[in-house]
């Protein structure tokens, strides 16, 4: 017979380490040191490669020293040019942000913390590879040169923003620079990925596709739909999931991660993952080459889970200060993406603080003159900057009946 | 010209549009080996390969959600999702990313699928196999929505749909796929071989979206229907000795608003009659439509004559979807008023 004992379940709400006003403290984390986890050779099978999606791959060290096996062989033009592409994300990061305090837009979404993840990655990517973003990736577009000018011209929503003043602030898109068109609603572009990477193989050209989603909406059924997928047709493509440990006020607890690891997600569907510190810019260019490299032979898709932490709020419309610490990033025990790629590039003698002071200033310097540009032309709420009619249209290719009489409704 | 079913005919299409165009492809839950839980797709894996044809996993989500990935890329995706009453966990993709890619990105990705779906009761497939959804796509912005009712309209539309560079909803009226049903419950179906809309050309044509078809004329009242309602309409108006002109509209989005216009300027009445549940319902937009566009040539209230507005029920299914007696009582009402 059954006892049923009363008061025998602890309905668990896991809780987040530390809440505003507590000392962050991470000392009793442990990672795997740099160096110290071995590279599989690339057609290596999924099987023998859990172990890497519950480890820590890292190649520097705290001090800025390349170690292991999977240190990468980038040139230090290469690295420079990436530390560039960091610090114009940081400096766009700090003006749009402060432009949309200054009214000039409604929302913006910085990525400051995670501008390795966007900017190795794409530089380990073919540049026409697709890529199937967040709304944090907006390093991948500056790694691959879009105008600036132009991003800021979809942020005000202006008479130049090539999205026609239809989407919010950072939802950018371009097929010329292989970025999808971002959606607000999470991980829906994680299995259009996978049918982009399919047709792709279908049709044999050789580009792969590449998603990001938070830790938090891999909870969305979107993404075990994405993985079902790409695990069954062995899709050329890279699934990146971001654990900046925070979406929005819901710490990573929320979406599972006390349970395991983000890349854990992958053991089940058979398809290979590697947790790698996403702060680490020589790391994450590694993995990422690692993966499209597999990719590229026909061996399927890779999961990474990039480790790193959201330094920023989640958008100008949050208040981090009411869920978490405010040092908390300071206390985060990987440091920061690109003072961590500048003693690296130091420690090889192929930089140098006053270097980095002339760089960081002319990064403030092309988007100033980019914010020049742009808010010459309008920022958003200037009136006229969009007819009225263009509202009707690119809902259909060819404008439907109903639609040409509310446009003649509208006035236009 | 050969007759074929419904069925028949959509296979016939999708292996028209296979043989012209590699970039078209088409995939589904039991669609690929199998041809189909209704056959749509037989043959298609072993004529076309299974990279062209092939079987899905159980998850709408991810079938829609990599077809909208595949038609960005550039190519033409046909997806079948088994029952329009599993679509539900593809809407999110349907609605907020395939209808709006278009839209958000400025013409810069474009979305040409199709997406096919069984939909409709009458065959005792209870709650979960008998739902008309129609009404929930045709309210979404960046959405055709095609309902053909025989075999040569079948192939025509979705040959069209096919070819259409937007994604177009295809809802397939399973009860008419072997026969049309007309919802005489005391005679037998017949079969398609014995309708002239049977006959089905083997090659290539196309029927244009946005175009209704008078499949009945009269003078007295309008009848406007799609699908498997346009069989029982047509029996209705039979049975009930009105001169009733009936309406196959064939595409709900865009709607071919002339032909209506045109039918009840002419009868001066209107009944409208779908499967669907009544509130909110695609009648509700019809009815506004034309009181819109024909109020002051009206003669009597528009009447609808629809599903009622409760699940499907399992046993009950003869008394829920709209039969040619329910359909004449309104017919008579609208008469008389």
């Amino acid at each position: 017979m059954t006892v049923r004992r009363a008061n025998a379940f602890d309905l668990h709400v896991p809780a987040p380490r530390a809440r505003p006003g507590d000392k962050p403290d991470f000392s009793d984390w442990s990672f795997p040191e740099p160096g110290d986890t071995p590279r599989p050779e690339v057609d290596a099978p999924a099987a023998e490669l859990r172990d890497f999606a519950y480890g820590l791959i890292r190649v520097l060290d705290l001090g800025g020293s390349a170690q292991g096996p999977w240190a990468p062989r980038l040139g230090a033009d290469a690295l420079r040019r990436a530390m560039k592409s960091m610090l114009l994300t940081r400096a766009f990061d700090e003006r749009m942000h402060r432009a949309q305090r200054q009214g000039k837009t409604s929302f913006y979404m910085q990525c400051q913390g995670e501008e390795a993840i966007s900017i190795a990655q794409a530089t380990a990517l073919a540049p026409d590879d697709m890529c199937f973003p967040s709304y944090r990736q907006q390093g991948i577009l500056i790694a691959r040169g879009y105008p600036l000018v132009d991003m800021m011209h979809q942020i005000y929503s202006n008479r130049l923003d090539p999205m026609k003043g239809r989407q919010l602030p950072v939802m950018y898109s371009s097929k010329k620079y292989g970025f999808f068109t971002i959606s607000g609603n999470l991980a829906t572009q994680v299995p259009q990925a996978v049918g982009w990477a399919m047709a792709s193989a279908y049709s044999g050209d050789g580009r792969i596709a590449a998603a990001w989603l938070g830790e938090g909406s891999t909870a969305e059924g979107d993404f075990h739909a994405a993985m079902t997928f790409a695990g069954v047709y062995r899709a050329p493509v890279i699934v990146n999931v971001v654990n900046n440990q925070w979406a929005i006020s819901s710490f990573q607890g929320i979406a599972g991660g006390e349970n395991t690891t983000f890349a854990a997600r992958g053991v089940g569907y058979g398809v290979p993952a590697l947790r790698v510190d996403g702060n680490d810019f020589l790391a994450v260019y590694a993995v990422t080459q690692w993966a499209a490299e597999r990719a590229r032979s026909n061996l399927g898709p890779t999961l990474i889970e990039h480790f790193t932490y959201r330094a920023g709020p989640h958008s100008t419309s949050d208040d981090p200060a009411r869920y978490r610490p405010a040092d908390e990033a300071r206390a985060w025990p990987l440091g920061d993406p690109i003072e961590r790629l500048k003693a690296h590039l130091v420690g090889l003698g192929e930089w140098s603080e006053e270097q980095h002071r002339i760089a960081q200033e002319e990064a403030i310097e092309i988007v100033r003159a980019a914010g020049r540009d742009a808010e010459k032309v309008g920022v958003l709420g200037v009136e006229g900057a969009h007819e009225i009619g263009s509202m009707f249209e690119d809902v259909y290719k060819d404008m439907p009946w109903h639609l040409k009489r509310q446009r003649e409704e509208a006035g236009a | 010209m050969t007759s074929m079913t419904m069925i028949q005919a959509l296979n016939s299409a999708l292996d028209v549009m296979m043989s012209r165009d590699s970039k078209v492809l088409t995939f589904g839950e039991d669609v690929g080996y199998f041809g189909g839980v209704f056959r749509v797709t037989e043959h298609l894996q072993q004529k076309y390969g299974a990279k062209r044809c092939f079987d899905a996993p159980i998850n709408e989500c991810g079938i829609a959600a990599t077809a909208i990935g595949m038609a960005a890329y550039g190519l033409r995706p046909v997806i079948e999702i088994q029952f329009a009453d599993y679509m539900y966990p593809a809407y999110d993709q349907i609605v907020s990313e395939a209808a709006r890619i278009r839209y958000r990105s400025a013409g810069d990705y474009t979305v040409p699928m199709t997406v096919r779906m069984p939909y409709g009761g009458g065959i005792f497939g209870g709650q979960t196999h008998s739902q008309s959804p129609e009404a929930l796509f045709t309210h979404v912005a960046g959405l055709k929505t095609v309902i053909p009712a025989t075999p040569y309209d079948a192939k025509g539309l979705l040959i069209s749909a096919i070819e259409d560079d937007d994604p177009v909803i295809f809802l397939e009226p399973k009860r008419v796929y072997n026969g049309p049903f007309d919802g005489r419950r005391d005679k037998p179906v017949q079969p398609w071989s014995k309708h002239p809309a049977s006959e089905v050309p083997e090659g290539y044509y196309a029927i244009p979206l946005g175009k209704a078809q008078t499949v009945r004329e009269g003078g007295d009242l309008t009848v406007l229907a799609y699908g498997t309602m346009v069989h029982v309409a047509l029996a209705a108006a039979e049975d009930s000795g009105i001169d009733a002109e009936v309406i196959d509209l064939r595409t709900l989005v865009p709607v071919d608003v002339e032909a209506i216009v045109k039918s009840v300027t002419k009868t001066g009445r209107c009944v409208i009659v779908h499967e669907a549940t009544r509130t909110s319902g695609y009648g509700a937009e019809l009815t506004a439509l034309v009181q819109e566009h024909c109020f002051y040539q009206l003669e009597a209230p528009i009447e609808r004559v629809t599903g009622y507005d409760t699940p499907y029920p399992h046993a009950l299914e003869w008394e829920y979807f709209p039969t040619p007696p329910r359909i004449i009582k309104a017919m008579r009402r609208v008469m008389e008023s």
